[in-house]
């Protein structure tokens, strides 16, 4: 028996639309031995699921495979019969999903669903795997091992619900799991103990693995080697540490050069000038219950202010303060020494126009049925009352700001527009009411990295032309690296600590800004164990959180 | 006795099913069509075919056995007759519209299944009588001419009259007139119905959606209220008050039924339209638009509208359906378009004796199934239209 698990050879896959097959994956080779992990990296739509999927032979509807093998232990699982690839799949294959929320039956147990693997495949009794699937849990550091299996999915958070899930995909013992970006909707904090449990009960069962993400500091951690793939064909392939200090090929150093984009430090604000926003003791409710407890901040022209946390730590909900969407029970906001109605509907239309946001999801942000023309037009003739011909112009003129051709994008649909672009067109839309103020809500983070660093540059350039003040919203650090002047750090609703970028980045921290920051993944294949060693194992992600 | 022949039977298709896989297996060297077929798959390639065969051996079957026709025979011939001519028709309508038209039009027939291009068909020819009925009718709709009971089919050896191809009803009326006109009824007030339910019901729903609070509380339990009496009962109802009102002016009874039905159908559509509405109106681009300060009306028709018409044109050709079956009903219960005006329903009820003749004079019997035919085909027409339109939208949303 050779060590190799998986062998594809020239592996094509093609997708079927507007009645004609169009490739997907162009002849894509991997191998895989016993025990190894191989990290599969490369912007969405470079294929890289299609392969996780197609490695288990299987394909999507309306996906096919047309050419190549896939050879796991000797059986060429493209034309091995359905009744074979039953008996590999979930007992020898297993697969871990993106959302483990919506892969869970919300109508059954976890225990129920671990235990239906090892029963249908006669791998164990349902009590022995029942027992087994708490030994799991146990070892996956997920809290109350022995009860947590008797909830339901609802009943457990995000982060466990991953973990319960790699268990799952465990409870069979297979020699190989495909992961599928298992962390990518999950805060950093809880990212790392998913992390690190991942990678512990890999190596304990020594199983191997291909790890999907876009994430390249994720990926440092876990793989033993990585693949970069760019719209369905291979870049390159090497041991991680090579792949990470001496890339070969131009996609990749691009890639690796993403995260060291920073824009210049602003001079520091004059003392006594009147901030352009201004948050003032303010308290809010979701019914009864307070969720944001008297914060204040100020935000100065020209500059940008990074509201960070994690989620459900307040950030959006002090955005829905500000614009008025859900008016604060006790305190309020001032614009330019000027204190706001509470309530946006109670706000003129020059109060509403000096405040504008940019959303997270440009899929929702846009109406689908409306063209970029119209979707930018409108606030244009609403607020500055322009129509006909010069309507027409000043979108144009707008559009080139956001560096789309006007003549190409005036007359499209959302739909034809790629993510980056939607977002550009969300810019544009607020751009439009010519604004002092924009509140970017998470703009950069459902974007591939290289053209969230576009997005990141265009804000900053339309900084320093128009003299916006940002307020930003995220979760990413390298974000807030990047672009920010000062940070407001939130937690539960509070603001824990506030102060200029130069000073946040440096020691001392408070204590959860501290954990947030070192909770980021970082490029170094070693940064992972250092942590652990730092933190010790029982100290890590939402276990350190509930410590403060 | 008889479920034992089925099951025999049932047992004896299962047999034939595995070995219709083996010899599959067996002859093309076990290729991946056969090996993974489950066992539910080539029992029901079996029992297709068996009832192929069936259908065959049935529509060959003599017409006459020692001068008694068979008219179950009689009847399978026209509905396979039928539904060749209607297939065929479908299948050149749609080559037509591929090759003439703007560009558009040409690329929707060029992706259509052929029951969609079926559906528009048969909408467009209802649609060209309900218009021109005056013009294409050969008499008028009430028109008593000599002749009653002629039977259908023009053959005067067999009772019927080359004048009459459809035959006349018990007061020599010509049916085929009054199919004709009967398009223009029923179709007609039907869609002016529909419309009305969907202006009532879709803007109310709007409106709660985007509302909220007390007046969609008010509006929704009004709705759950009405929605609890079963709609026929309560039309019939609702029309024998309007008839006592209206006296003897039957335009006014027609009147007072339009906006019945519409009323009793508007709470379906407020429903659709609410719940479609609430899922549009939690989007950021509406929070965008509200904002930026927009008012209510051009959130409703501008933002929000046209993001529902794909749910809301599929629930209008469905709705338009059970209006149209809903004033057939209440015609054939004798409270609905009131005589001599013509009308399917109406001509269902009163040629529906006939059918007792079914055994020994197929002919006759035929004439009530003509309007009951009538409404089926406009039915599977709009509902074949309706399904097409469904799965583009869905398919858009990718």
């Amino acid at each position: 028996m050779s060590d190799q698990l998986l062998k594809i050879r020239g592996l094509k896959i093609e997708g079927r639309s507007d009645e004609t097959w169009n490739p997907i994956i162009n002849g894509v080779d991997l191998d895989l031995n016993k025990g190894e992990v191989i990290g599969l990296i490369g912007e969405s739509g470079a294929g890289k699921s299609t392969i996780g999927l197609a490695s288990m032979g299987f394909t999507r509807d309306g996906v096919r495979i047309s050419e190549g093998s896939v050879v796991f232990d000797g059986v060429d699982l493209v034309t091995a019969s359905a009744a074979d690839k039953r008996a590999l799949l979930g007992s020898r294959i297993a697969y871990v999903a993106q959302s483990a929320a919506a892969s869970f039956n919300p109508a059954h147990k976890l225990i129920d669903q671990h235990t239906e693997g090892p029963t249908q495949h006669n791998v164990s009794s349902r009590s022995e795997s029942q027992s087994d699937g708490i030994e799991l849990y146990r070892r996956l550091r997920l809290p109350n091992p022995e009860e947590i299996g008797f909830r339901y999915p609802h009943q457990v958070s995000g982060g466990q619900l991953q973990r319960a899930m790699t268990a799952m995909a465990m409870a069979c013992r297979p020699d190989l799991i495909i992961f599928d970006e298992p962390t990518t909707a999950l805060d950093v904090t809880t990212q790392i103990e998913v992390l690190a449990s991942i990678r512990d009960i890999v190596e304990q069962f020594d199983t191997a693995a291909i790890y999907i993400t876009h994430d390249l500091a994720v990926v440092a951690q876990m793989a033993d080697k990585i693949k970069v793939l760019l719209k369905g064909d291979e870049v390159e392939e090497a041991d991680t540490r090579t792949m990470l200090s001496a890339p070969t090929q131009e996609y990749t150093k691009s890639l690796w050069a993403v995260r060291s984009f920073e824009r210049p430090a602003k001079p520091a604000v004059i003392s006594g000038s009147t901030p352009v926003v201004s948050v003032k003791n303010v308290t809010a409710a979701y019914g009864t219950v307070d969720v944001l407890h008297d914060v204040s901040f100020d935000i100065h022209e020209g500059r940008t202010v990074a509201v960070v946390g994690e989620s459900g730590s307040g950030k959006s909900t002090t955005a829905r303060c500000i614009t008025g969407l859900l008016p604060p029970r006790i305190g309020h906001v001032e614009f330019d020494g000027q204190q706001l109605p509470l309530d946006y509907r109670k706000r003129d239309k020059m109060q509403l126009r000096q405040a504008q946001m940019i959303y997270q999801m440009a899929d929702t942000a846009l109406n689908p049925r409306k063209t970029i023309g119209e979707t930018i037009g409108r606030p244009v003739e609403f607020y500055l009352g322009l129509k006909g011909r010069e309507k027409r112009k000043k979108v144009g003129a707008l559009l080139e700001e956001i560096e789309l051709e006007p003549t190409q994008y005036y007359d499209r649909l959302p739909s034809e527009l790629s993510g980056g672009q939607k977002q550009r067109i969300g810019i544009a839309r607020a751009l439009a009411a010519e604004p002092k103020f924009i509140i970017c809500d998470e703009v950069t983070s459902a974007l591939d990295q290289l053209v969230a660093e576009g997005i990141l540059k265009l804000l900053a350039k339309l900084q320093d032309q128009l003299g916006l003040s940002y307020m930003f919203i995220t979760h990413d650090l390298a974000t807030v690296k990047a672009i920010s002047d000062e940070v407001v750090v939130m937690k539960d609703g509070v603001v824990v600590e506030q102060g200029e970028k130069a000073d946040m980045f440096q020691p001392p921290h408070h204590p959860y800004t501290d954990l947030l920051l070192s909770s980021v993944p970082e490029m170094d294949p070693d940064w992972l164990d250092n942590l652990l060693e730092a933190r010790g194992v029982d100290n890590i992600g939402d276990a350190a959180v509930d410590k403060m | 006795m008889t479920i034992l022949y089925v099951l025999i039977a049932a047992i004896l298709l299962i047999g034939v099913a595995f070995a219709f896989r083996s010899v599959g297996k067996a002859a093309t060297g076990n290729a991946p069509f056969f090996r993974d077929m489950p066992t539910g798959v080539a029992y029901g390639y079996v029992l297709a075919a068996t009832l192929i065969v069936l259908s065959i051996w049935y529509f060959f079957k003599p017409l006459d056995i020692d001068g008694v026709p068979q008219a179950g025979v009689l009847f399978f011939r026209w509905a396979v007759i039928g539904f060749a001519i209607f297939a065929a028709a479908a299948f050149v309508f749609r080559l037509i519209f591929r090759h003439v038209g703007t560009e558009g039009s040409k690329k929707l027939f060029r992706s259509m299944p052929l029951t969609a291009a079926f559906g528009i068909m048969i909408i467009i020819i209802y649609a060209i009588f309900a218009v021109f009925a005056g013009f294409i009718a050969p008499y008028g709709q009430e028109e008593v001419l000599g002749a009653a009971n002629v039977v259908p089919g023009g053959n005067p050896a067999l009772g019927g009259n080359p004048d009459y191809p459809l035959g006349t009803d018990q007061i020599g009326r010509d049916i085929l007139s009054r199919l004709i006109f009967g398009a223009q009824n029923t179709v007609g007030i039907a869609f002016v119905t529909t419309c009305l339910a969907f202006f009532i019901g879709g803007s109310l729903g709007f409106l709660a959606a985007t509302l909220g609070g007390w007046l969609d509380q008010l509006l929704s339990r009004t709705v759950d209220a009405l929605m609890a009496i079963p709609a026929l009962i309560f039309a019939l109802l609702l029309i024998t008050i309007a008839t006592a009102w209206a006296g003897s002016s039957s335009w006014l009874v027609t009147i007072y039924m339009i906006f019945i039905i519409a009323i009793i159908d508007s709470t379906r559509v407020f429903r659709l339209s609410r719940a479609v509405g609430l899922n549009i109106v939690v989007m950021d681009y509406i929070e965008a638009a509200k904002l930026r300060g927009e008012g209510l009306g051009y959130l409703v028709f501008r933002e929000m509208l046209p993001n529902a018409y794909a749910p809301l044109l599929a629930e209008f050709g469905l709705r338009f359906c059970f209006v149209f079956l809903t004033i057939a009903s209440l015609s054939f219960l004798g409270v609905g378009i009131q005589p001599p005006l013509a009308d399917w329903g109406t001509m269902v009820r009163d040629l529906s004796p006939f059918i007792n003749y079914a055994q020994f004079a197929p002919y006759a019997a035929a004439t009530p199934l003509l309007a009951a035919g009538a409404i089926a085909l406009l039915t599977v027409a709009v509902n074949f239209v309706v399904d097409w339109m469904l799965h583009k939208s869905s398919g858009l949303k990718e």
